[in-house]
């Protein structure tokens, strides 16, 4: 043995460096419990002849210990705990070479109790191979698994149809279960590559096909594997680097994180969500590589510096300025629940989207989905290893993609502090995307005071000003209130005015439409208006639905304290039957999506300064209390 | 990208996130040749430093070209190296066979180190593929303050989220080496010209492929006197590379018992 204790480093050149292997396919095994996973990965090695040395024997040992038969699935399941249960209580993997191709099969367990597990072999895989059992059919974890791997983004598939020894080899039955699971597939939107009959203990369809199945010509599971391919690169997509950390180790400020999509140069001008600041790429920096690097993309776990020293934190998604990430706080998820509590309505969690993370409250629970039936139902609860539709609401801004466009910065993991509750996919709905509404363009900026004082204005007035911001359902009696209350409170001397739906829409907001960011942008307008009038003195009476939270919230912030919600208050039946401008038979017949009430939410006020219920009231009863409301709070009594 | 690129863009994502979010972060050097790519990578994941301590579980039995690299390197890559002196076999399990007994005084050690709850993260470079009971480990696992391992009723853990926070007196076990095998240790330390302990070099027809202390650990027979010729030996052997680590083969859940223990 060596006997120097000088360590001489490698310094002469490798000879040549040989070229870099393939990359490795990794491929995970669902499926039901007892379906034969594990029993598969055993066949296929002893069937390529790789076993590693000693492990045939060693198993057999063991079964001959234990008294019990030859079991391939001892390969794979070699924590003693789970020999002594016979179940696979966790991911192992396992490395296989076939084909110049190395690949990592996970196999990941079938037991209820141990979804988690699963969801944490699949996550990383490129593929998956499903495992039925030809004798039991199609069973739920059938469907399960196939459900969830299609959530984590698993996109390349392939079913083997065991134990077909134990239905002797018949095509009928075989073709039963390839039909159905075929459609279950079909509308789940994945395409399988095969779906191979095989024998994982006889090893028919494994490795070599099967002298049994003369019936079935397609390949065997080896043959099935080279087909599985990566996804294409996302080079091309739009730039995403959620940024990761800053370092300031020396003179440098270095921007550290990975590209997730599209690619960055030096010189490019970048902008971070949702601070919405921007600078341009100064370097790309890197240690012990062949020369400066000029252009990353995505996979790289990169450096950069920036022209600038903006103020921007760990967490933010740097894309460029065209095609950049939406912004909200208020958004559809798509989850799959792993704790053992219940989601529910108002659940408090905490949001990973990347290395950023954010308190959030499910607001809603849409629907529950039915694995096996792929329906919906509602649900006001969604337990464990159930798959739901929620909307979420977070407590700041974030950025995120749609998940069908971009999925990699559009999915999140729920968590309460040191459990993962969940993971979920994202999408906007008819949510508007809120960049828009919280950038401000203009730079240089310099605000000038008044010389005239708030006090004064009210002195004259003689009353404070505020704005009365109505909400309610269409029908819900906003309009007819505040033109009422603006005329009683005239007559009574005060400075009032309202601003109405379809009356700013002529003229202010005559160049929106009725998508959801210009529905947000009508609202933030009349928001900043209503400011401004109540900033000059008056009393402001707004009359519009305005049916998200984030958007009266907004407006509540642009007014501050002389901002009051008032919730004009009538159930939908009450709305329907008034329905002053025949909007919702409109809406009922189909002619006017997204009608809220009918086909979209309304988010009632959780907290209104006023809540008027107009339900079965007079006008005047409604307006006596609206009058005494302002008496009481703007009236100046000097 | 191509499969090193792969493996080290991950790697370098991980040590980002533990350095972020698992501080005060150390991280155990056994002066092999994965703790050692494990410091490579750290040096790309932070332009050329590493900005941690880095520790060695001590039992005075490594081998002197072990000690000899570790004092060189430790100097030339500017490291923060602390030095733990592991407790004598004496004090360990009594029921623990003979060779098992001598390294679970590195548990030990590791157990003294985060005693006082002085680090919350603990970087360590075991690997999926070298050994069955660590194919399934978290990348980010969290274990009681005694080290021990609940193996049965681990974190879910997708979508590189990993878990960063930890219940009171607990600590993470952070793998940034986990994905990689034991060729691609050898490829990416041939790319990135590591330097290389000459014990893993063939002499009269033995190599050390894996190293431990020199009471427990054995040499195999091998001509590989190359990185190259190392990969090509491991293309197609059939040896399990801890055949050499003579605890594994003591009892069929020796290394098992380690692990749940708090071993590496």
């Amino acid at each position: 043995m060596a006997n120097a204790t000088n360590v001489q480093p490698m310094t002469e050149p490798a000879i040549k460096a040989r070229p870099a292997p393939e990359r490795q396919m990794r491929v995970v095994i669902v499926g039901h419990v007892d379906h034969g996973k594990s029993t598969l990965v055993g066949r296929l090695f002893h069937d390529t002849g790789q076993l590693p040395e000693g492990k045939l024997e060693a198993i057999e040992e063991m079964c001959r210990r234990r008294g019990m038969p030859f079991e391939w699935a001892f390969l794979m399941d070699s924590l003693k705990a789970e020999r002594d249960q016979g179940i696979t209580i966790d991911t192992s993997q396992i490395w296989f070479r076939h084909d110049a191709r190395e690949y990592v099969l996970i196999d990941a367990p079938g037991h209820r109790e141990f979804i988690r597990n699963m969801v944490t072999g699949a996550s990383n895989a490129d593929a998956a191979l499903l495992m039925i059992d030809a004798d039991q059919g199609v069973r739920r974890q059938s469907r399960h698994h196939m459900y969830l791997l299609q959530l984590l983004g698993v996109r390349e598939v392939a079913v083997a149809v065991n134990k077909m020894d134990l239905v002797d080899y018949d095509e009928a039955r075989f073709r039963g279960v390839e039909a159905e699971y075929r459609a279950y597939l079909q509308g789940i939107g994945i395409t399988p590559r095969e779906i191979i009959p095989i024998s994982a203990r006889e090893g028919d369809n494994v490795a070599a096909a099967s002298e049994k199945m003369p019936w079935y010509t397609g390949p065997s599971i080896l043959e099935t594997l080279p087909k599985f391919r990566h996804p294409a690169s996302a080079d091309e997509q739009p730039l995403r680097m959620p940024l990761q950390d800053i370092y300031k180790f020396d003179e440098r400020r270095i921007l550290a994180g990975r590209i997730e999509s599209g690619a960055l140069q030096i010189g490019d001008e970048l902008l971070f969500s949702p601070s919405n600041r921007t600078a341009r790429v100064e370097t790309i920096e890197s240690w012990n590589t062949d020369g400066p690097v000029t252009r990353a993309a995505a996979g790289e776990s990169i450096g950069i510096t920036l022209d600038e020293q903006i103020f921007v934190e760990r967490g933010e998604i740097i894309s460029h300025e065209a095609d950049a990430p939406v912004e909200s706080d208020v958004f559809h998820a798509r989850l799959f629940w792993l704790a053992d509590k219940p989601l529910e309505i108002g659940t408090s969690c905490e949001l990973k989207i990347g290395p950023s993370r954010v308190d959030a409250t499910v607001e809603k629970i849409e629907r529950v989905i039915d694995i096996d039936a792929l329906s919906d139902h509602d649900a006001t609860s969604v337990a464990r290893d159930e798959i739901a539709d929620v909307i979420i609401r977070t407590s700041r801004l974030i950025a995120f993609d749609d998940h069908d466009t971009l999925p990699r910065t559009g999915r999140v993991v729920f968590v309460d502090r040191h459990l993962t509750l969940g993971g979920g996919v994202l999408s906007l709905g008819n949510y508007p995307d809120q960049r828009q509404l919280v950038t401000v363009r203009g730079t240089n900026l310099t605000e000038v005071d008044h010389r005239v004082e708030p006090e004064q204005r009210s002195a004259r007035n003689r009353h404070k000003p505020g704005v009365l911001w109505f909400t309610g359902l269409s029908g819900a009696g906003k309009s007819t209130l505040a033109m009422a209350l603006e005329q009683r409170l005239f007559d009574k001397g005060y400075q009032v005015y309202v601003l109405d739906g379809d009356n700013v829409r002529t003229g202010l907001n005559a160049n929106l439409g009725f998508s959801p960011e210009d529905r947000a942008e009508n609202i933030r307008r009349v928001g900043e208006v209503a400011a401004l009038l109540a900033d000059a003195g008056m009393i402001v009476i707004t009359a519009f639905i305005s049916p998200y939270r984030t958007d009266r919230d907004r407006a509540r912030e642009a007014a501050g304290s002389a901002f009051h919600e008032v919730f004009i208050d009538a159930d939908v039946a009450t709305c329907e039957s008034r329905d002053p401008k025949g909007l919702y038979k409109r809406a009922r017949a189909g002619d006017i999506k997204e009608f809220t009430g009918i086909s979209a939410p309304y988010e009632a006020p959780a907290d209104p300064e006023l809540s008027v219920d107009t339900t079965g009231r007079t006008i005047e009863a409604c307006l006596d209390e609206l009058v005494a409301y302002v008496s009481d709070n703007f009236r100046k009594t000097d | 990208m191509d499969r090193l690129d792969v493996l080290e863009s991950r790697s370098v994502y991980i040590l980002r996130e533990a350095y972020a979010r698992a501080r005060p972060l150390a991280m155990l050097w056994s002066i092999g040749k994965d703790s050692n790519v494990v410091l490579w990578l750290a040096r790309k994941a932070f332009f050329g430093r590493v900005p941690f301590p880095v520790v060695q579980l001590d039992t005075g039995m490594e081998l002197d070209e072990v000690y000899a690299y570790r004092d060189r390197y430790a100097k030339e890559w500017d490291l923060d190296l602390v030095v733990i002196d592991c407790p004598p076999e004496s004090e360990m399990d009594p029921s623990l066979p003979p060779m098992t007994r001598s390294a679970a005084r590195k548990s030990a050690g590791l157990a003294n180190l985060l005693a006082d709850g002085a680090y919350k993260g603990i970087l360590v470079g075991i690997r999926r593929d070298e050994e069955a009971t660590r194919a399934k480990e978290r990348v980010f696992s969290p274990r009681a303050t005694d080290g021990s391992w609940e193996f049965r009723d681990q974190p879910a853990e997708f979508w590189d989220q990993f878990t960063t926070d930890t219940p009171e007196n607990a600590h993470l076990r952070i793998h940034p080496l986990l994905h990689w095998t034991e060729i691609d240790v050898w490829r990416y330390t041939q790319r990135e010209n590591i330097p290389v302990n000459p014990l893993y070099f063939a002499q009269d027809g033995k190599r050390y492929r894996s190293l431990g202390e020199k009471n427990i650990t054995a040499p195999v027979d091998s001509d590989a006197a190359t990185i190259d010729e190392i990969i090509e030996e491991l293309e197609i052997t059939k040896t399990p590379e801890r055949a050499g680590r003579l605890m594994d083969n003591e009892a069929e859940d020796s290394f098992e018992r380690l692990r749940t223990s708090g071993y590496m």
